[in-house]
């Protein structure tokens, strides 16, 4: 067993974990932040994508003590006050979700990439984008409302 | 965006703000893994590693020895606790020769890999797995059926050992008479087809979770189903149980596609290992186990004819049909029937026998992914319309054109009958207008100029298109109750199951537009069998259709008997009275009035005082609105592609798609559930592929290897509308739930063969991988 640290959405946590225990695995259901989805365990979907200090992760592909001393963020930690994150509202607006099981790991994607690269053209946002899978939407809203969220979240 | 199908309405029609929404996009929606109970035990199955092998021993003990290990359940163990060892699920038809119940756990014999033997139960799903590699299965490997064709050849091995043939099931379509056609008519068309089709894979597996509390002495199990209701039937049959001792429910569901409408061996081994523990079970599927659990549809092959006239008219069509069934009858024979029932639909058939013969194979169980059978019934039909479009010297479209049902036809009663014995009438719609209006978008007429600008620069681009008529909205019912609570809040509970398909905002949407308007005053909960006495759920394309008329009809219900009483509580007319919000309201005085919650109260009544008006008590109603008769949507598909001939990769440059489902309730809805629909045709045309090996053995099982659709491979879309209000429900609605993915392999395959005309090439099957693709160029070539 062994003991980590590490913030999630800034709050602090301490957890005794199984070298195998996956970071996925201690964010749900030790950290209970069930948010994040798990959709292959095997790195494909991107249901469980989160920010490791402000990059997208498979959580799925990593284990909880990779991620000792390390910032994580989650959909949960996308609304500010209340107010529901630009890229969260845009997937309302546009219909970007159906079922809503891969919403958030598209949600932690996009906001990693929209981050980094502001000004990202059509093309590399939709190569992005082609990072996750979803079974329901066929995808255009989806780039629909991300494009959306980069104009608003444009400096 | 107007409602152009609903003049006047406030809600229905409108792309108002879904409900669903704001718990998912939070993250604090709750599916079912995201259920946890203290104490709670956690489920890995052992499964069977072979296609095909008897069972000579299970030994279990070195699993029970590891610590944190409750409990290692087989057949054995539950048996006792059963009425019946077997999930016996077949819906019914004369056609089979085989029955072919899969039990609750295998014992004697595994059919396929992936059949679950044993359950271990542990402290964590890490524990239970690391214990299940220790149950000792001793295995005696028996011949294996691979190959659905091979599978019907005499001397073939059986997939089950004790069977006489792999024959499952076999039965013929048919009207008029076809010999005569095929013998008077002047052009024949044989097509050899193969189509395979892969798995559901919604984003969420399945999963379950189960309680039993004993001081209710009830077992609530919280399944990822899309058929809530039927599960809770089998749960209480199989476990000899009363209804009101286990419940159902529905929490959100991660998509479904079909196959979480089917029963499982899980579903009963997590409910009974829940009442024989004492502890909360939680089961959740891994991918690779939904690669090898959960049914898929697969294999068809068709040898199909077409005859017709000098000018392209259809006379007759008939053929053999041969389904790959897998092991077990886990649905029934309703995915080579819904193929077949698809096949002439859009079009002018007098005479028509196609005979199906489903052939069981150690492989998963086959039942319906979305579609069901259907995108297999168009493309054979759009195949052989294109051979003889080629023959004859037609436009593609226009050969289409001559042999589409006529609108001035409608209602078009077609000789015939569902699976349910229910006359197929198609009910409304201008199949020929629909085609057209995809041709026009898609510049059909201008494809061979941008066609020969292409081959200049030694590019091969096609154009295809396919029609379809979708059957939707299979009844007999849904129930749905809507209620007016003291609070004056809106109590909605159906039967129907949501999935993702918007199910709550739609019924909030339908109630709304009766009692206020106020959609953040109703509450929708469906799939809950503590909440609906009845129900059928998601399946079919059915829900909008009958839960939605279900929900029209309840609501005008309650909106007749708050207005009854409000009348008499304000000493107003009804008629002079509406309701707006949470208030019903004199027209023209608007301060006249009374809460909603006001008239629910009045109307809850109390003792000894009479109640408002002469509607009875309560302001509440429920509907099973009965609609036998299906409503029959269609649509036609334009996709042009460009095909690298060295490479063999296919991109599809532009897909057009005009269809028709009567009244959308929300248009921006109905667009989703198109898109999503044709994302998942372009996989099955292009991508998906189930593959196994010559043993039967699953060589796709993780998402790297099974190829979903991307957002790169989508390409541009246009989807166009036309509203033929059905007559056959009050809201003039049909389904749209699977439409999208029906017409799109066989018009990405009429597309493909056109890029590649000039080589003679031939599209016979999908889906067309790059390496299917030179094989088919390298055979026209040699």
């Amino acid at each position: 067993m062994h003991d980590i640290a590490f913030t999630l959405n800034g709050r602090p946590w301490s957890l005794r974990v199984e070298p195998r225990r996956t970071l996925v695995d201690a964010i749900r259901d030790d950290c209970g932040a069930t948010g994040t989805h798990i959709g292959c365990e095997h790195g494909v979907c991107g249901a469980c994508t989160i920010l490791l200090d402000g990059e997208p992760v498979r959580s799925c592909l990593m284990f909880a003590v990779q991620a000792d001393g390390r910032a994580l963020r989650t959909v949960e930690g996308l609304e500010k006050d209340g107010a529901l994150h630009p890229l969260q509202r845009a997937f309302i607006d546009h219909h970007a979700l159906q079922c809503g099981f891969c919403t958030p790991g598209f949600l932690m994607l996009a906001v990693g990439v929209l981050e980094r690269t502001p000004n990202i053209s059509d093309e590399a946002l939709t190569d992005v984008l082609s990072s996750n899978l979803c079974r329901c939407t066929g995808y255009q809203n989806i780039v629909r409302a991300v494009r959306a969220a980069a104009e608003e979240m444009a400096p | 965006m107007t409602a152009s199908g609903f003049p006047n309405s406030r809600v229905i029609g409108h792309d108002v703000a879904r409900v669903e929404d704001e718990a998912l996009i939070r993250g604090v929606g709750r599916f079912v893994d995201d259920i946890v109970l203290p104490g709670m035990l956690h489920v890995a199955f052992v499964r069977s590693p072979h296609a095909h092998a008897a069972i000579l021993g299970i030994d279990p003990s070195g699993a029970l020895g590891m610590p944190g290990v409750h409990a290692v359940l087989t057949l054995a163990d539950l048996a006792p606790h059963l009425t019946d060892t077997r999930l016996v699920v077949a819906m019914p038809s004369p056609s089979y020769r085989q029955q072919l119940h899969r039990p609750v756990l295998a014992d004697r014999e595994v059919v396929h890999v992936g059949e679950p033997i044993a359950a271990v139960l542990a402290d964590s799903r890490y524990l239970a797995e690391d214990a299940a590699a220790l149950v000792d299965v001793d295995y005696d490997v028996l011949p294996v059926v691979a190959d659905c064709v091979a599978a019907l050849e005499p001397g073939s091995p059986t997939a089950h050992r004790d069977a006489s043939s792999n024959l499952v099931a076999e039965m013929t379509v048919e009207y008029g008479d076809v010999a005569a056609a095929f013998a008077a008519a002047p052009h024949r068309f044989r097509e050899r087809l193969w189509i395979h089709r892969g798995g559901s894979h919604s984003m969420e597996c399945r999963g379950l979770v189960a309680v039993h509390d004993v001081l209710e002495d009830r077992l609530t199990v919280w399944s990822s189903t899309q058929m809530p209701h039927a599960a809770h039937r089998l749960l209480c049959d199989i476990m000899g149980l009363g209804e009101r001792q286990i419940r159902v429910v529905t929490p959100d569901v991660g998509g479904g596609f079909g196959p979480k409408l089917i029963f499982y061996p899980e579903d009963v081994v997590v409910a009974v290992a829940a009442r024989l523990l004492g502890r909360p079970v939680k089961w959740i599927e891994d991918r690779r186990e939904h690669f090898v659990a959960t049914t898929q549809e697969r294999d068809q092959y068709w040898d199909v004819e077409l005859a017709t006239d000098d000018a392209g008219r259809v006379l007759g069509v008939r053929g053999l049909l041969v389904h790959d069934h897998g092991a077990w009858t886990a649905r029934g024979v309703n995915v080579p029937q819904g193929a077949v029932a698809a096949m002439p639909l859009a079009y002018v058939v007098p005479a028509y026998s196609m005979a199906i013969k489903a052939a069981a194979t150690n492989k998963v169980p086959v039942t319906p992914v979305r579609g069901a059978g259907q995108p297999q019934g168009v493309f054979a039909m759009e195949r052989l319309l294109d051979s003889a479009a080629r023959a004859l010297g037609l436009d593609r479209a226009e050969i289409r054109r001559r042999n589409l049902v006529p609108a001035e036809r409608m209602p078009y009663a077609t000789p015939m009958r569902t699976r349910g014995g229910i006359p197929v009438v198609l009910d409304s719609g201008d199949y020929p207008r629909c085609q057209q209006m995809a041709l026009d978008r898609a510049d059909w007429a201008g494809f061979t100029a941008r066609q020969q600008a292409a081959r200049a620069e030694g590019r091969y681009i096609g154009i295809g298109l396919a029609n379809y008529v979708e059957g939707t909205g299979r009844g007999p019912y849904e129930h749905v109750s809507v209620r007016i609570e003291p609070s004056g809040r809106i109590f909605v509970a159906t039967g129907a199951a949501a999935m993702g398909q918007s199910t709550q905002t739609m019924l909030a949407q339908i109630v709304a537009e009766q009692l206020g308007a106020d959609m953040s005053n109703i509450r929708v909960v469906t799939g809950d069998t503590a909440a609906a006495p009845l129900g059928i759920g998601g399946s079919n394309s059915r829900q909008a259709v009958l839960a939605g008329n279900s929900a029209h009809a309840a609501a005008i219900r309650v909106r007749e008997r708050v207005l009854e009483a409000a009348s008499q509580m304000l000493e107003v007319a009804a008629a002079d009275l509406e309701i707006e919000g949470q208030r019903v309201r004199l027209k023209g005085a608007e301060e006249v009035g009374l809460t909603l919650s006001q008239v629910a109260r009045a109307a809850a009544g109390q003792a000894g005082f009479s109640l408002p008006g002469q509607a009875g008590p309560g302001l509440a109603a429920s509907e099973e609105l009965v609609i036998d008769a299906m409503s029959y949507a269609n649509g036609s598909a334009v996709v042009e592609v460009e095909v690298d001939i060295g490479t063999g990769a296919i991109t599809i440059r532009n897909l057009v798609f005009a269809h028709d489902c009567g009244r959308a309730l929300h248009p921006r809805i109905v667009d989703g559930q198109l898109m999503g629909g044709i994302a998942h045709g372009i996989g099955n045309a292009l991508y998906e592929f189930m593959a196994y090996d010559e043993n039967a053995q699953p060589v796709t099982t993780t998402l790297a290897e099974y190829l979903l659709v991307t957002a790169t491979e989508m390409p541009p879309v246009t989807i166009l509308h036309m509203e033929s209000p059905t007559p056959l429900n009050p809201l003039g609605i049909k389904g749209v739930g699977e439409a999208g993915v029906i017409p799109i392999g066989a018009a990405v395959a009429s597309a493909v063969e056109h890029a590649l005309s000039s080589f003679g090439v031939r599209v016979n099957r999908l889906p067309l991988s790059p390496v299917d693709l030179l094989g088919l160029l390298n055979a026209a070539t040699a």
